[in-house]
């Protein structure tokens, strides 16, 4: 079976991002970009997936600027067969990514689709859910395990409460979360091997698809800050501070 | 102007999350209808009629809207969204499963974790893990959004009047269906709507050591939660797990166990009033947004605690 999984570039997990003077947006000039945490996750699960032999091929694709074929080449360092990436500047939303990601799906006619369940930049958390409104297909997102069962995916849930298991129809879609495991590092080997497999170019018109959305951001701002707190020297002196000052026991 | 809320249940109890989002209508401004969406889940039809400031509860009971399955409830919600203005639904794992999927149905963006209303389509949203507070303005004929329940005060869930209706809707799409869940039990009140939250970090050490905070939580009618290193180590399950990917929080204190505060955490907890931070580390990152540090050994500092509440 045919796995599409998708990878978006992202500034790194660990850089403090800073708001930009102008309140235009955050500054991303200069600033280490990686691969969204929940993508790899979505790519190591794929090639679990091809490693025990359910999944014949893997294809990833990337949606964004010339720079993510960066992070494809990094999934295909890490198992994944051949690269996709629908090139465009803008900045898109996740209902135009969706619509790629459809048109995508139909020249591709993967069997499963596995998608970070949010990326750590716009933590929108909707990409995965509106691709299954697009197709009709089922969808298993927060996944935290994955079970082929014949024709059917069985996923089990990360929800509010606990865990819930839920079995789907193929095709289906699965949105990754932190649990699902543990993402493999690439070796060198395999990197210079990456660097010889298919990478195809794709823009939106040629795939006939709209972009514009109707959600315009007008500005971004740096979150208020807290003023600095004190340190106590004991326990007695905390008790004290948070029954007679912060009054909140 | 009328403005759908989606209720947030488990088919027995109206679950709170639900009052933040009719607040967050409230703001925007309108009428307000809810939807209750499940199997047998007249009682929460009734509890919903209750709700300050609703005028109306349509009531889908059907065996396919058990456990809200996206495939299922999305295009019940899409086929009423059409007589809408705002399509909300509280931004829990629930709400942020479905509503995506109605708002691609419907052709729309959706505008995800509003934690303020500018006006009737202006929201304000936190993004990179709460660092940057977007403002973002909807042109489309139907906005749909989720509700970060700590970004709005509750209404009351006495004293409305609304009407109830029984709607239907198209059923089971069948694509999916449920096989079980397992839920975490506790007698502590739930995370997201705690007064007091306290939670463990890796310098618990190991599962055992959070009795120690559960007894203290029982002492201050708190709940308990984790960051992901406690979590990822086993030491709790991940329902407990507070920040950017799991539950955002806003108490009136949150004790800090053992966490150094890691920028993903402190996007679930920064935005609670008072926070007392406990750790060895001085350094740790965590003392840079705690009201109240204490530096020493958690060990001995949070059975001493205990006694003096």
């Amino acid at each position: 079976m045919k796995i599409l999984v998708t990878v978006k570039r992202v500034v790194d997990y660990n850089v403090k991002v800073r708001v930009k003077a102008d309140n235009s947006g955050v500054d991303l000039a200069n600033v280490k970009m990686s691969m969204n945490p929940f993508c790899e996750i979505a790519v190591e699960e794929a090639v679990r997936l091809k490693e025990k032999g359910v999944a014949s091929e893997i294809v990833v694709v990337s949606i964004g600027p010339t720079a993510a074929q960066e992070q494809l080449r990094t999934a295909l360092a890490l198992g994944a067969d051949r690269a996709v990436l629908v090139e465009s500047t803008e900045e898109l939303n996740s209902l135009a990514v969706a619509k790629l990601l459809k048109a995508v799906v139909d020249k591709e006619q993967p069997q499963l689709i596995i998608l970070g369940k949010q990326a750590i930049d716009s933590d929108n958390n909707q990409t995965g859910q509106m691709l299954g409104a697009l197709t009709g297909f089922a969808q298993g997102t927060f996944a935290s395990k994955v079970d082929m069962e014949g024709d059917k995916v069985k996923v089990e849930r990360e929800i509010d409460g606990g865990a819930q298991t839920v079995a789907l129809n193929l095709p289906a879609i699965v949105t990754t979360d932190l649990r699902l495991n543990e993402p493999r590092y690439a070796s060198l080997p395999n990197i210079m091997k990456a660097k010889k497999k298919p990478l195809e170019v794709l823009t939106p018109d040629a795939l006939g698809v709209a972009t514009a959305s109707t959600v315009k951001t007008l500005k971004v701002e740096a979150p208020a800050a807290r003023s600095a707190g004190i340190k106590v020297m004991s326990v007695a002196e905390l008790v004290e501070k948070l029954k007679n000052e912060a009054k909140v026991i | 102007m009328t403005i759908l809320v989606i209720a947030e249940h488990n088919n027995a109890v109206l679950a709170a999350a639900t009052l933040n989002t009719v607040a967050a209508a409230k703001a925007i401004g309108g009428d307000i209808h809810v939807l209750v969406a499940g199997s047998n889940c007249a009682a929460i039809g009734e509890a919903g009629c209750k709700i300050e400031g609703v005028s109306k509860v349509m009531v889908a009971d059907d065996a396919a809207y058990a456990h809200q399955l996206p495939e299922n409830v999305a295009p019940l919600i899409a086929g009423l969204a059409k007589e809408y203005s705002h399509v909300l639904a509280a931004a829990t794992t629930n709400g942020k499963n479905f509503l995506p999927r109605v708002a691609a149905q419907l052709d729309v963006d959706q505008i995800s974790e509003i934690i303020a209303v500018e006006s009737a389509d202006t929201f304000r949203r936190p993004i990179y893990a709460g660092n940057a507070i977007a403002t973002v303005q909807s042109s489309a004929q139907i906005k749909v959004i989720t509700v970060r329940a700590t970004g709005f005060d509750p209404v009351n869930a006495e004293g409305g009047s609304a009407s109830i209706e029984q709607v239907s809707g198209t059923g089971d799409a069948g694509v999916s269906s449920f096989v079980g869940e397992e839920l975490a039990r506790s007698d502590r009140p739930e995370l997201t709507a705690a007064k007091v939250v306290i939670s463990g970090g890796r310098g618990m050490q190991n599962g055992e050591n959070f009795k120690h905070l559960y007894s203290l939580a029982d002492k201050l009618g708190a709940a308990v939660g984790a960051s992901r290193a406690a979590v990822d180590a086993g030491f709790v399950p991940n329902d407990m797990q507070v920040g950017q990917t799991g539950k955002i929080v806003a108490p009136q204190l949150y004790i800090a166990v053992g966490i150094s505060g890691a920028i993903q955490h402190l996007a679930g907890m920064k935005d609670s009033k008072v926070i007392v931070a406990i750790n060895k580390d001085e350094e740790a990152p965590i003392f840079q947004v705690a009201d109240y540090g204490l530096v020493g050994d958690l060990f001995e500092i949070v059975p001493e605690l205990e006694r003096l509440v």
